[in-house]
């Protein structure tokens, strides 16, 4: 039995160095990001000679730093994309810096913070930088130069001209000036396979009374109709947004992007959401659904237990194994149903949009090489290499004449073709991530289509949401 | 004299003070100071805003849903793994059966548990975390397929789908990966209590649950308030933070029934680009983390034996 003094003068070393065990890892999640660094950014490289080759006046020997998000799509069209510009502009050769990453935003916080961002960015994945606060703080490079150059394939022609309705649109923020690029093109909607239907003898239901019915009829036969991923439940507004702008009009999803008070409450969100509460009350959904995550209710509706899945065009490329287990899958996509015969836009409106935004930082040292970059990437001969390697379409309208298109993505060019004008493009998903995506996503339309709120209940939660959204100093607002 | 050995103790202390203040000390002082600007994160262009940050805090609810899932499961992970690691512990080194040879001994093939017992420990946290993902599918996972296996075809949870019961899903796989690594070091110090104690204890007839209580348990003791500490970190910190992240609904759901505080910083800051913000929400984890370490300085000095 050790003396007193010795045991309390050990005591108190045990108790300062437990302390400082404590301490060290708390602090390391608060001080895992430090600013710091001048905000340089005077040495740009100098412009070069102008002329109809080089319409952006690009420094022909600068060299050209390039970061691409590495995820379903790659990397490898970013890398063709710039061979291409090193034949273009030969004194550059070996002076690309290019870099993959999943993790855009810790990779590059550091470097926009000391004032030596790249000059081409793919801000795309999980750690997408914030584009409010990007736009906010005045931290990137407005890409109208490069919409008014020539494109490469028509010299005629504009490249603003010669992409996909909305995608000049998406880059902007409330103002005139085109912040950032979405390259790839996603239709959103309901995937399902022509193979499985046509075993229920259906084809797919093009209003809402047929579409419970093939549920009816799948469920005597113990297939479910619809599955989601409810981890992530912001999947099921793919197909539940446009449906509430083909009852109600696009003003009400203009409304809701615009934040506008009530602008849940309309008549046409109640309709759409009693819809597809419908779908749960009636036992309709793969049950666990709610447990799911994108891959789990992917497998699930790829091995045919359930029809019908919201989902963005990604889905071929990302769950292509399983869709190529199940044989002849037959995938297609189908803009949401009719509800009744008074919606106010046709059969065929669905939501298609950009994906992958790219950006050139303002302090970018050669922000030209980066918009020409983007440029060789917007010509055909490279959207077709992008749509050949990754099946998906690009922003670039039309390019995927004689390719042999995958059936989702070929579902996806009729899907498009029929909309025609009828094409939305809810912002709500890239202006207030966090309102779109934990709160109504997560909080109130999983919540919904787990039986845990009824639509009036999950309606009045999202308004709750929308208006603290609104009224919250902290986040930029847009309008559209 | 006494002056100068204080010099030469300054001496040896000057070189590991500096590398902490450097390391330890400076990133303190910048979060706490970062926690009163508007910073975002993504430029070096911020604000001082005073205590906006915090005023914000004591509104906004997903903070202090954070706040009560952080705390419960500080409260609720170290008691659960370390009960359950003193159990496997005891049963592994005392609990056997008492044969002529020897006083003490753990119950048979004690070995092989062991190992079995400190294999999680060898996989990583988001391994275990999308092993545990896999076991909790609704649709497919092996949880449910044992419940209709055995007939329960009634009995079909969605687990981490449901709000109800998805934190406790979280902690039971906390629970699995570090239980391990607590039998093995409550093993080590269970060897080190003298013989001599359990024989005494014998002849005046002790059970094993005395022999527990009354013996190991407070002989122990130390080793179980390290252990408290280390649990106690894991459950506010990273730890918590991989598993949530990867296994929750959301991440943080359903409807916020997961939210812990590391997750929270980690969303405002690389979601929101509002770091200054996040920083806030840290120093706010710092507190909780100080109150639970005096309680657990008081609690353990309280209860501590000498021998």
């Amino acid at each position: 039995m050790g003396s007193t003094s010795e045991t309390s003068r050990r005591d108190l070393i045990k108790r300062s160095v437990a302390l400082g065990v404590f301490a060290v890892p708390t602090m390391s999640v608060l001080a895992s990001c430090a600013s710091g660094g001048d905000s340089g950014g005077g040495d740009k490289v100098d412009k070069g000679t102008k002329s109809a080759k080089n319409p952006l006046a690009v420094n022909e020997s600068a060299a050209l730093d390039v970061v691409i998000f590495d995820g379903g799509f790659g990397d490898k069209y970013a890398k063709d994309a710039e061979a291409q510009y090193a034949v273009a502009h030969p004194k550059t050769k070996g002076k690309i810096k290019h870099a993959s990453t999943q993790k855009i935003q810790s990779t590059l916080q550091p470097r926009f913070n000391g004032g030596n961002p790249p000059d081409l960015v793919d801000n795309s994945g999980a750690e997408q930088m914030d584009f409010s606060t990007l736009v906010g703080k005045d931290q990137l490079t407005d890409l109208t130069p490069l919409l008014d150059a020539p494109s490469i394939d028509d010299p005629s022609k504009k490249v603003r001209d010669t992409l996909r309705p909305g995608v000049v649109e998406m880059g902007q923020f409330g103002g005139s000036e085109i912040w950032t690029l979405y390259y790839a093109y996603t239709v959103y909607g309901v995937w399902y396979s022509k193979t499985n239907l046509k075993k229920l003898d259906a084809e797919y239901p093009e209003n809402w009374d047929d579409m419970l019915a093939l549920c009816a009829k799948a469920k005597k036969k113990g297939i479910a109709g619809w599955t989601y991923p409810g981890k992530y439940p912001y999947y099921v507004p793919f197909s539940l947004y446009p449906f509430i702008a083909k009852i109600g009009g696009a003003e009400v999803l203009r409304r809701i992007d615009n934040l506008e008070p009530g602008a849940w409450k309309d008549p046409a969100v109640r309709a759409a959401f009693e819809a597809y509460y419908e779908l749960y009350k009636k036992g309709y959904i793969l049950k666990g659904s709610p447990g799911l995550d994108h891959l789990q209710s992917q497998k699930a509706w790829a091995e045919g237990k359930a029809l019908f899945i919201p989902n963005g065009s990604w889905v071929e490329n990302e769950s292509g194994k399983q869709i190529e287990a199940a044989g002849n899958f037959d995938l297609a996509v189908g803009a949401p149903s009719s509800l009744n015969s008074s919606d106010k836009m046709p059969f065929g409106t669905l939501w298609a949009s950009g994906g992958e935004p790219f950006i050139v930082p303002k302090q970018a040292k050669n922000a030209e090489g980066g918009m020409e970059l983007l440029r060789i990437m917007l010509s055909e001969k490279s959207s077709k290499n992008f749509t050949k390697q990754v099946s998906s379409l690009t922003s670039l309208n039309g390019g995927t004449e004689g390719l042999s298109l995958p059936p989702g993505l070929a579902s996806a060019q009729q899907a498009l073709a029929k909309a025609g004008k009828n094409v939305l493009n809810p912002r709500l998903q890239d202006w207030y991530v966090a309102l779109q995506k934990e709160k109504i996503g997560v909080g109130c339309i999983g919540e919904m289509m787990a039986g845990r709120l009824t639509p009036a209940e999950a309606i009045n939660k999202i308004q709750k949401y929308a208006d603290e959204t609104r009224k919250d100093s902290s986040v930029k607002k847009y309008k559209r | 004299m006494q002056h100068g050995k204080y010099r030469f103790i300054a001496g040896f202390l000057i070189l590991p003070l500096a590398i902490y203040a450097v390391f330890v000390i400076s990133p303190f002082v910048q979060a706490i100071y970062y926690s009163f600007t508007d910073w975002t994160g993504l430029s070096s262009d911020f604000g001082m805003v005073g205590f906006d940050n915090y005023a914000r805090l004591f509104q906004d609810g997903v903070f202090w849903s954070a706040v009560g899932n952080s705390v419960t499961l500080l409260l609720l992970l170290p008691v659960v793994t370390i009960s359950l690691a003193l159990f496997f512990a005891f049963m592994l080194n005392v609990g056997g059966r008492r044969t002529k040879k020897a006083v003490i001994g753990g119950v048979r093939g004690s070995g092989t548990y062991k190992i079995l017992y400190f294999f999680p420990q060898v996989l990583s946290v988001p391994i275990v975390a999308l092993l545990f993902q896999f076991a909790y599918n609704p649709e497919s996972g092996a949880i449910n397929s044992l419940l209709s296996a055995v007939g329960l075809d009634s009995v079909q949870p969605d687990w981490l789908g449901d709000p109800q019961l998805a934190l406790w899903c979280v902690m039971a796989a906390m629970v699995w990966a570090n239980v391990g690594f607590y039998v093995v070091l409550f093993s080590a110090g269970m060897s080190s209590i003298p013989k001599d104690f359990y024989e005494a204890a014998l002849l005046d007839g002790a059970g094993r649950a005395n022999t527990f209580f009354r013996i190991t348990l407070p002989l122990l003791w130390d080793t179980v308030q390290t252990g408290w500490i280390y649990m106690g970190i894991l459950a506010l910190d990273v730890s918590a933070f991989a598993f949530v992240q990867i296994m929750s609904v959301g991440p943080g759901g359903p409807d916020y029934s997961t939210e812990v505080l590391p997750l929270y910083v980690y969303q405002k800051t690389f979601r929101d680009g509002q770091a200054g913000y996040a920083t806030a929400i840290g120093v706010s984890l710092l507190i909780v983390t100080l109150i639970f370490a005096a309680v657990v300085m008081r609690l353990g000095r309280r209860e501590r034996l000498e021998f």
